[in-house]
Order: structure tokens, then sequence, then C-alpha cells
């Protein structure tokens, strides 16, 4: 079934180059000042493929999203090494050509769906907002915006609402929708379900592995918890102290794991174990 | 001796970081720079100023309204006394102004808040009523109607912006108190029978300490920005008084003409409230950066 | 948001009670004798005596605060001892010059104070956020009267760009009236198409309102920048960020929205605090607002007046107040649902 998605995403892997993976992180560094937290070797997706990160919160997850999206330096940090998009170095380009790229061809979705819409404004106005400024006319706007919206099983005039008016399922459906939207082909979900309990938690995975099949949605899955990283992802990379220590097929990875931190995590894992 | 020899370890690393914090932190370097100056020129006017005479009540009919030369670098006033001997003895007048206020408001409000923190109810309630009365009128509105009852005296405008100066430091002391009164280690202390002056002078005042040096080193230049302004009005120093918001209104009806008897004690007003300030802001940064701008 | 309101609305009434209460008794503390001065040096005892009955100084102090009371809320505020007219109609004259004045130094405060934050926040510890910093400080460490008097001087007297005291040039009244319609010159000028007297009156406006200006605006700047960088790190701006949004688009439209609700209450602060900063300003550029009228009742202990004129600002200044609550619940979801 996976293989099938991997192998037929349809229509907009052409775009991608064909063989080629859709994102290619090659020695990438991440420091602040003298200090480095991340050093990855080496971290590709593929078109339609979901590629899990997993690792201990402050492994340095979350930098590597921000650094991908090229907003590492505003919270301070500088980024070497390379990161290609669809085989474009993304390291050198400007912030302007950076700002085309986000949320139209790489889209984000965060830990906290609470916090990831600012208070004082209805949801629809940041969809909205971010179509216009990817060159969409308003009336366009509030189609795409309104499809979207369905095509992730909400009704569309949620977005007249405020964020405290929605629960954290439905905002993180949202953030997803306004991907949809832009018709990104990256997602970076960072722990996009860890603040969410069980169930939703459930729904929101069924919707990236939805999206994944019938988009062709390329998906950097961040999180903590390898027992939902072996749920949803073709591919598993193991983090530690801002490196890689193992990465491989989620399946052979997670039930003959080669790198003890791996097999440390499983064995938090309750129901993993088992298995193993 | 490993403590000793590590403690001049502790030191230079210490020191270092207050020397890292200071480097960033400019203004706070100039603002005390300037203030550490203005306290000598006050203490040291009669050293300093060339005419000590003139501060007083001097008269020199020959040498009116003459503009700044090499013997008045500053020009001379309206009765011909020296303008520079006089803006250096002005040092000593609005600055003292500013330290027994502050004196009066703290031994007033301090005490309130202590009062409304620590014991809470009614008498909290009735307290910060009454604050908030005064909090409700801009500070200057008050101290002027109070400053224009009573006679015009540099002690009627202490009085005046004292009296509503002090509500400010009952309501930041207040905060203080209630959030320590409600930690448990306060009820220990009760609960082991330590008295409550013990609480307070050994609990309550010392986490209030920071907050209360910040505000009181952003409250000078107030204070003395006020003080000017009832002495422009009329309302407090009166002649032969140097006092610099005297001097600026003695100086309006000569000011088209003679620019230097209003300009220089003005910028004296100006140079001395900015040092305060950037004092004050600078040390909040370092302090207390938490705090906003506004009081 | 009824409820809300209402409680906002019952405690500036409790707090404007006791400001009359306290104003009252520190105005009778007053030496000197208001009757005195209100029947003339040459009065005889019997008239001074019927000024006593008349100003109501006859009866005890309680009485006197409750017949004042009785008398606010008919719109009776007493009679100016210097002016010999009603005082409430005597601020009603003043209170439009100030209004405008105020008004104005706010619009030039928010103008500047808002820009310069949000640069100061977009580009924190560099030159212009340094030099941002010590012009707003500087701006609080202003004595305003004398900072009017210099720019009066170098702007009126030796350039001879502006003119120097005064609401509009007098002359123009001759070749056509200005008709009382807000009371501030420049809107009456505007409303009756008077474009002579509308330049006159702006030109007149610029050196008392930049100096009433000096205060709000390094304050707001300053707040401005501290409540952005307040969030600048929160998720939804990382979030709007990623989905490319232009920094344009973040500080001035999504900072700055969330901003405001501090930035207000700030501003309703200021108002009243730049009202009473007229005190010193208006009698230097001959403005005829209350600062004009305050300083002068002052001046002549005219204790009604001074009354008059306190109460009046602590009014203004709570109706601002609770002006400011109105348009934070209006503005903020979050308020608006408490």
């Amino acid at each position: 079934m996976s293989a099938a998605g991997t192998a037929g995403g349809p229509g907009r892997a052409a775009a991608g180059g064909g063989a080629g993976p859709r994102l290619q992180i090659t020695g990438l560094g991440i420091s602040f000042g003298s200090r480095p937290v991340v050093a990855l070797d080496e971290l590709s997706v593929g078109a339609a493929e979901i590629v899990g990160l997993a690792g201990e919160s402050g492994s340095g997850k979350s930098m590597t999203t921000l650094a991908v999206l090229g907003l590492a330096h505003t919270v301070g940090a500088s980024v070497t090494g390379s990161i290609r998009l669809d085989g474009q170095e993304l390291t050198v380009l400007s912030q302007s050509q950076l700002r085309e790229l986000r949320g139209r061809r790489i889209a984000a979705v965060f830990q906290n769906p609470a916090a990831a819409f600012s208070p004082v404004y209805r949801v629809g106005h940041v969809v909205r907002r971010a179509l216009r400024c990817h060159g969409a006319s308003g009336s366009e706007a509030d189609d795409r915006a309104a499809a979207a919206m369905r095509s992730v099983l909400l009704p569309p005039d949620l977005l007249r609402r405020y964020p405290s008016q929605l629960s954290g399922g439905q905002l993180q459906r949202v953030a997803i929708a306004l991907a949809l939207a832009l018709q990104a082909e990256v997602l970076l979900a960072d722990e996009p379900t860890s603040a969410l309990d069980v169930t939703v938690q459930a729904e929101v995975l069924e919707l990236l592995r939805g999206l994944r099949e019938s988009a062709g949605l390329s998906i950097l899955f961040i999180s903590h918890d390898l027992a939902v990283v072996a749920e949803l992802c073709d591919r598993v990379a193991v983090m530690r102290d801002g490196a890689i220590v193992e990465q491989g097929p989620a399946a052979r990875l997670l039930s003959t794991p080669a790198a003890e931190y791996t097999a440390e995590l499983l064995a938090a894992v309750p129901g993993l174990e088992a298995e193993a | 001796m490993i403590q000793t020899a590590a403690s001049p370890a502790d030191r230079a690393t210490l020191s270092a970081s207050v020397r890292d914090r200071l480097s960033g932190n400019p203004l706070l370097v100039i603002g005390g720079s300037v203030v550490a100056v203005i306290i000598i020129v006050a203490v040291a006017a009669p050293l300093l100023a060339p005419f000590p005479a003139d501060a007083g009540a001097a008269t020199h009919p020959f040498t009116v309204l003459r503009p700044p030369s090499a013997q008045h670098w500053l020009g001379t006033d309206q009765v011909g006394r020296d303008v520079l001997s006089r803006v250096l003895y002005g040092a000593r007048v609005s600055p003292l102004i500013a330290l027994f206020v502050l004196l009066i408001a703290g031994a007033v409000g301090i005490p309130l808040g202590i009062a409304a923190g620590y014991f809470g109810g009614w008498l909290d309630d009735l307290i910060m009523r009454i604050t908030d009365i005064f909090l409700a009128f801009p500070a200057l509105l008050l101290a002027l109607a109070l400053a224009a009852v009573l006679p015009a005296s540099l002690t009627s405008v202490t009085i005046a912006i004292a009296a509503t100066w002090w509500p400010w430091y009952t309501r930041l002391i207040r905060g203080q108190a209630a959030s320590v009164a409600g930690r448990p280690f306060v009820e220990n202390c009760r609960a082991l029978g330590i008295s409550r002056r013990r609480i307070i002078f050994r609990h309550i005042l010392p986490n209030a300490i920071t907050p209360l040096i910040v505000q009181v080193s952003l409250d000078v230049g107030g204070v003395i920005l006020t003080a000017s302004a009832l002495s422009f009005l009329g309302l407090g120093a009166q002649d032969p008084t140097p006092d610099w918001g005297l001097m600026v209104s003695e100086g309006q009806s000569y000011f088209t003409t003679d620019w230097w008897v209003v300009t220089f004690p003005g910028l004296a007003i100006l140079i001395t409230a900015f040092a305060f300030n950037l004092l004050g802001d600078g040390l909040r940064d370092l302090l207390d950066p938490r705090r906003t701008f506004l009081r | 948001m009824i409820t809300y309101l209402a409680r906002r609305g019952a405690l500036a009434l409790v707090v404007v009670a006791g400001v009359i209460v306290v104003t009252f008794v520190i105005a009778r503390v007053i030496p000197g004798d208001p009757a005195a001065s209100w029947a003339g040096p040459h009065a005889t005892a019997a008239q001074l005596a019927a000024a006593r009955r008349f100003l109501g100084l006859n009866q005890p102090l309680p009485a006197q605060i409750g017949t004042y009371f009785a008398g606010l809320a008919t719109g009776n505020w007493g009679v100016s001892i210097h002016t010999h007219r009603p005082v409430l109609s005597d601020l009603g004259t003043a209170a439009p010059a100030s209004l405008e004045l105020v008004l104005s130094a706010l619009i030039l405060a928010l103008i500047a104070g808002i820009p310069l934050g949000l640069a100061c926040a977009r580009w924190p510890r560099r030159a212009l956020d340094h030099t941002v910093r010590a012009g707003a400080i500087l701006g609080v460490s202003m004595p305003i009267f004398w900072m009017a008097l210099i720019l009066q001087l170098v702007f009126a007297q030796k350039l001879r760009l502006l003119p120097s005291a005064g609401e509009y040039a007098p002359g123009l009244l001759f070749a056509r009236p200005l008709p009382k319609i807000t009371g501030m010159p420049v809107l009456d000028a505007l409303f009756s198409g008077d474009w002579p007297m509308l330049g006159s009156t702006l030109s007149h406006l610029i050196l008392p309102a930049v100096v009433v200006a000096a205060y709000p605006a390094g304050l707001i700047a300053r707040m401005v920048r501290a409540q952005v960088l307040d969030t600048v790190g929160e998720t939804h701006v990382q979030m709007a960020r990623a989905l490319g949004l232009p920094e344009r688009d973040i500080f001035g439209r999504y900072l700055m929205k969330l901003a405001w609700n501090p930035v207000s209450a700030a501003i309703a602060l200021v108002f009243g605090y730049s009202l009473v900063n007229t005190f010193l300003v208006e009698s230097i550029f001959d403005w005829p607002g209350l600062g004009s009228y305050a300083a002068s009742s002052v001046a002549t202990l005219d204790t009604p007046a001074i009354l008059g004129v306190t109460l009046f600002i602590a009014v203004v200044y709570v109706v601002a107040n609770l002006l400011v609550d109105i348009l934070q619940a209006a503005l903020d979801p979050r308020i608006a649902l408490r």
C-alpha cells in the first residue's frame, strides 16, 4: 500500500525532477554563536514520502525545521551546509526569494496549534492573507480556503471564528488545510500531534496519510514519540544531540535497531517493545 | 585553602559579567557618570562657582544682562548676577528637593503598602481604594492644586509633590508584600512563632528592594521636573534662591533679546533629569528587566 | 461585555466622587477669603456678608460639599470668583482649544512613535534602537515649559518660520469672521471652508503641539518596542513567517495589533498627563485653553474655578480610560469573551 503511494505520487512529482528527492539536506550545521546545536550529515524526503525525524526534545529537531524554512536567523542561529528543494539550493537564496518558497512550496505545522494562530485575528484571516501573498485574488483565496477546509473535513465557516473558539484538533486541521490551500509540496510537521489527545491524534495522522495519497505531499514528520512515528512513516531518522545516530526504513529500524539509543527510545514505548 | 583560592576567581568572573552587562548598556554608564558629576558639582559648588556670592541676593546694576563672555561664561541675569554660578548652585536645590520628596513618599508609602499587602482584607481594600483615587489624578494636577494653596516656598513644593507621590510606592510595595505573604514559608514562619516584624524586615522588604531601587532612580527625574514646573509657575522657590525653574521663569521676560538667561538653567534641568532617567532605565535593564517603561 | 462595562463605569463614578471630595477639602483649606476677592477691595461689611451668603461660605464644610454635589448634578459648577461667570461655561469656552492641542499632539506622537517603536523592535540593539531609546528618555526628561520657550525663540523669533503665539492671525477675522462650530479653530476653519484661516490655525498649532507631543511620542515608541519584542518569539509569528508573509506584514499588522492594547491604555494615561502639561505650555503660546484658565485661577486663588478645572480633567481622564476599555474589548476577542 505504501509502496504504491511512493511510486505513483500523482501529478506534481514530475515537477520534482523525477528520481531525485524532494528535500535533500546535506552536511547541515546549525549553531548559536560558537555553540553548535545541529550537525546533520544526510537526510532526504522523496516525493510522496513520509520521513520521521525522532529524538528527545532538545535534540535539534525543531531547529532543523526552522533552518529548512530559512528562519533560523530569527532565533539568532546561523546555518551552514546544503538544503535542496527539488535540486534547488535554498541556503544561498535571499529572504525575499525564500519568502516566495515558504508556504507555497514548503509549509510547516507546529506543535501547539493554539499558539500557532494569532489570538486577535479570525483564523480565516491568516489563511486568506497567506493566499493573497502568494498571488491569489480575493475571491480565489476564499474559494481555495473553503475547498481546503472541506478536504480536511472541517466546515468552511470555522474560518470566521477566533482561535480561542476552536479546539486544538480543529486548529491543527486548519493549519494542515493551509498547506493544502497553498498547494505545498513539502510539509514540515513539527510535533503536530503532541499537544492533542489520543483520538484527535489518530485523526490528524489519518489526515496526513490521506494527503500523501491524494495530493502527493512529502512530509518530514518530527516527533519524540516513536509509537506515532512507527505508525505513520516510511523511513525514520533518529536524532540525538543534533546528529543522526541511525536512519532506515521504519519497519527495519523499529524491529532491529542498530544504535543503542534507538533501542532505548523504543524501550520507552510500551506497545512497540512487544512487537520488536 | 580551597575556598580562598576559589574566591578571587569567582570575583573575577563576577566583575567580568558586570563589565559585560555594562558594556552592553552604554546609557547606564553615561547616566551614572553624569549623575556623579552633578553630585560633585552640588557638593563643590562654592569651589567651582566663579562668583559664589551671585548665588544669593547680590545685585550688580552695571553688568545687567551681559551675553556670555570670558568673564561670565554663561552671561549675567536681569540683576547682573553670574548665570554660571547660579546654575552650579542650582545643583543643590532641585536634587535636594527630589531627595526629600522621595524620603517622605517612601516613609508614607512603604508602611502603607506593607500593611495592605501583608494583612490584606478590609485594610488592603481601604488603602488601595484611597491610592486609586490619588492615582486617578495626573500627579502634577494635585501637586499644583496643593502648591497653589500653600504659601509659595520650597517646603510647600516638597510637601505638595510628596503628597501625590506616595501612592506609587504603596502600590509597588503592596504587590511585593502580597506575593511574599502568600508563599508557604511565611505560613511556616508564623507557625514557628516568628514575629511579624521579623517576617516583614527579613523577608518582605529584602524582596522589594530591587524594584524599589529602580523605581526611586526613575522617579528622581520626574520629581525634579515637577518641582521646576511648580517653580516656573511661581508656586515654589522665591528669589534669590538659585532654583533652575525659577531662573527660567524670571528670565522669560528678557528671553527674546537675552537668550542665555533662560537657556542655561533649563538645560541644567534637562541634563539632570535625563541623567537620572538614563540611570534608572539602565538599572531597570540590569536588575529588573521585566518592568515596563511606564511607571 | 455589558456587565464588564457597567462594573468599569461604576468604579469610574466612585473614583470621580472621591476626586471631588479631595479637591473640595483642599480648596477649602486655602487661606484667604474668596468673598473678599469676589466683592472687591472697597466692599462694605454688608456687601461682604452678602457675597459670603451667595458663595455659600457661611455653611459648614459638609453642607458646602452637599450643595456642591447637588449643583454638579444640575449643571451648576459654581461661579468663578475671577471672571464672575459660571465655571461650567468658562470651561466650555476653554476646553475645545485644549482638546484640539492635546489631540493633535497625541496624533503627532502616534505618527512618530509607532513606526519608530516598530523599527526598534525589528532591528533591536542597533544604532536606531539606541538612538530612539535615548530620544525617548530625553522626551520624558524635557522641562516642557523650557522646550516651549526655546522652540518659540528659534522657530518664531529667529527663523520666523512659524507664528509665535495665539490660535490664528487675528487680522484674518476682519476679512471673514470665524464661526464657532466646535470651538476648535482648526475644525471650524475647515468646516466653514475658510482656507486662509485653516492655514493660519494649522501653522499656529505646530509649535505647541510638538512641545506637548514630546513626552507621549517617546513613551509610545518604547511601549510599542517592548510589546512587540515580547510577542515576536511566539509560535504564531513563526507560523506567519513559515507561510511566507513579508516581515512588513508581520511587524505592521500581526505584532502591532497585539501591541495595540497596552499601547492604547498608555495613551489614555498620557492623555490626562498631557492635559495637565498644557498648564505649562498654553500661557507661553497664549493659547486660550484650560491650561491658561487653570494658571490664572491658581494665580487669583479662584476656588470654584480650580475645583472646576480639576474635576473636569479628572472626568475627561476617567472617560478616556473607559473609552480605551471599550475599544480594547472591541479589538481583542479574548477580553470580550470574559
